[in-house]
């Protein structure tokens, strides 16, 4: 038989966290903080209206693009809460999350040998989605010094004649790091004076502590050049509705469309229409969580720091990215030697780039009592290193 | 500081305070005597726990006793729920606005113990025009707490 496989997919590697997920769901009594998505359960009005929706029977497909009254709301809260001016009808689409919206935004934008520019650590799905999309990832390796932005001579070193796209993964997972309008306008003068696009990846947006999200679509000269990601599953707690959404120029966002209408037809219908719910009559559901978010971000802070650790402070997403360099372990060793002795399973900065050597992914979208056991245990745990 | 630590302290007074300052960011000490000033202005009155009573083989039946009052010139309606609250089985008085005056919570062991305290204490109350009295057959959520439901964390233990 011939070989029945793609070299292209068979020579992606697979992602580093599954094995540790493997490993995990083994051990049944283990305090996870290796968890990417909210502890939370969807608000109540949304999973109402979702099960509103299914008594009405609206089980039907909606438009490629999504149903036009998410598409207004999407809008009108990128206005209110980012200040960014979008078309509902000519510029926005509903995707299946904001993975989706990731790879379209690869594949209607690369042609073979294009390089796409991935600040590391940073979510896992990037670098795949870009070498599927026949595009040449380059890696930016960000610094803890920088708090883990990316800086305008970072960007600056990175840039060839050949890159195209510039992934901006803020606030990020796995460091928790976000981006303020100052670094952004940096990071806009450039790609504008190189002539390079952003796929700005914005979905831990609502989750911002300290200070409102800034989007660099909103920077003056960057809309022309920018697809915003974003979704609902961090701000709803809606990660299992598989639901996101991608804006931009029409004539990039037309070509997603076009991929999105063959190979995926619609977002689910149900999720749309709770979602609606969500925009319309939510601000106050995600504003308790971003709370109790913020609650659990200074506990972690005050422990990892109280315990001798460097931590730089988070201040989006849900996780915290302590550094664990001077204990002469790598990242993957200390997770796994954690897990077995004290069973606490933390995800090795290393899942996500080069980059997350030395640093361990925390998530704190977890119970106060399991974070406090779980930092009881690490402090014991890093005794016995001593 | 203080709306934060009541806001916290409302859902969990079980919390101590070394947890409570680290999720303020705030020194211990200081959080301290903030609890101690707010406990001392009566502005935090006391430390409850919230008990599932059902699941106890304690009889425990509770009312909601809606009583309509005339007020005193002068004292409003307080002379009168003061002569209300100051009896050991009642739980709450509220003062409402609408139909009724006032609402008030009474503990027993038994209906009967409820029904004749009812009749012999708070229908002869002078003030007192009329009650009507409910019984709560059974507590859904209290405190914002649904009581009977364990929540278990189905999520996958580690994803990206």
């Amino acid at each position: 038989m011939r070989n029945p496989l793609s070299d292209k997919v068979v020579g992606i590697q697979p992602s580093g966290i599954r094995k540790f997920f493997d490993i995990v769901s083994e051990m049944k009594d283990a305090i996870s903080l290796g968890v990417g998505e909210p502890d939370f359960d969807t608000p109540w009005k949304i999973r109402e209206e979702g099960i509103y929706t299914l008594e009405k029977g609206r089980t039907y497909y909606t438009s490629n693009s999504g149903l036009k009254d998410l598409r207004v709301e999407i809008c009108s809260f990128l206005k209110r809460r980012y200040g960014l001016i979008y078309d509902a009808d000519e510029e926005t689409f509903v995707t299946v999350g904001g993975s989706e919206a990731i790879d379209l935004a690869f594949r209607a934008m690369l042609n073979p040998g294009d390089e796409v520019i991935i600040p590391q650590p940073s979510y896992v799905s990037y670098l795949p989605c870009a070498v599927l999309a026949d595009g040449v990832p380059v890696i930016i390796n960000l610094k803890e010094e920088n708090e883990f932005r990316l800086t305008g001579e970072e960007l600056l070193s990175a840039i060839t004649p050949k890159t195209k796209i510039l992934v901006l993964p803020f606030p990020n997972n796995p460091t928790g790091a976000v981006m303020t309008k100052e670094n952004l306008q940096e990071i806009a003068d450039i790609c504008i004076d190189k002539d390079i696009f952003v796929v700005s990846d914005e979905i831990y947006s609502e989750l911002t502590y300290g200070g409102k999200h800034c989007s660099i679509a909103s920077i003056p000269g960057m809309k022309e050049r920018t697809i915003v990601i974003n979704g609902f599953s961090k701000s709803h707690a809606m990660t299992g509705w598989r639901l996101g959404y991608a804006c931009g120029p029409n004539n990039i966002i037309k070509q997603m469309v076009k991929i999105h209408q063959f190979a995926i037809m619609c977002a689910p219908t149900n999720s749309q229409y709770a979602a609606v719910e969500g925009l319309r009559n939510c601000d106050a559901d995600v504003e308790n969580m971003r709370t109790e978010y913020d609650r659990r971000r200074k506990f972690m802070l005050t422990k990892l720091r109280g315990m001798g650790l460097k931590c730089f402070e988070p201040f989006g997403a849900f996780y915290i990215f302590p550094n664990i360099a001077k204990f002469g372990l790598t990242s993957e060793e200390f997770a796994m030697r954690f897990l077995e002795e004290h069973k606490v399973a933390v995800v090795p900065g290393t899942a996500f780039g080069d980059s997350g050597e030395g640093f361990l992914r925390m998530s704190y979208a977890s119970s106060l009592n399991n974070l406090k056991t779980a930092m009881e245990r690490l402090e014991i745990f890093i005794k016995s290193l001593n | 500081m203080r709306e934060t630590i009541l806001a916290i302290l409302e859902k969990n007074s079980k919390i101590n305070v070394a947890d409570l300052a680290a999720m303020l960011g705030e020194p211990e000490a200081a959080v301290a005597n903030e609890i101690a000033e707010m406990e001392k202005e009566h502005i935090i009155c006391g430390y409850h726990t919230l008990i599932n009573w059902d699941k106890t083989s304690e009889e425990k039946v509770t009312a909601l006793i809606e009583v309509k009052v005339t007020p005193q010139r002068g004292n409003g309606f307080d002379a009168i729920a003061e002569r209300i609250y100051n009896y050991s089985e009642v739980n709450a008085v509220y003062l409402m606005s609408g139909g009724f005056d006032l609402t008030v919570m009474i503990d027993g062991k038994t209906l009967k113990e409820v029904a004749l305290f009812v009749a012999n204490k708070l229908a002869p109350l002078e003030s007192v025009l009329s009650t009507s009295t409910h019984f709560v057959l059974k507590k859904y959520k209290d405190h914002g707490t649904i009581l009977d439901v364990l929540q278990n964390d189905e999520r996958m233990s580690v994803t990206p």
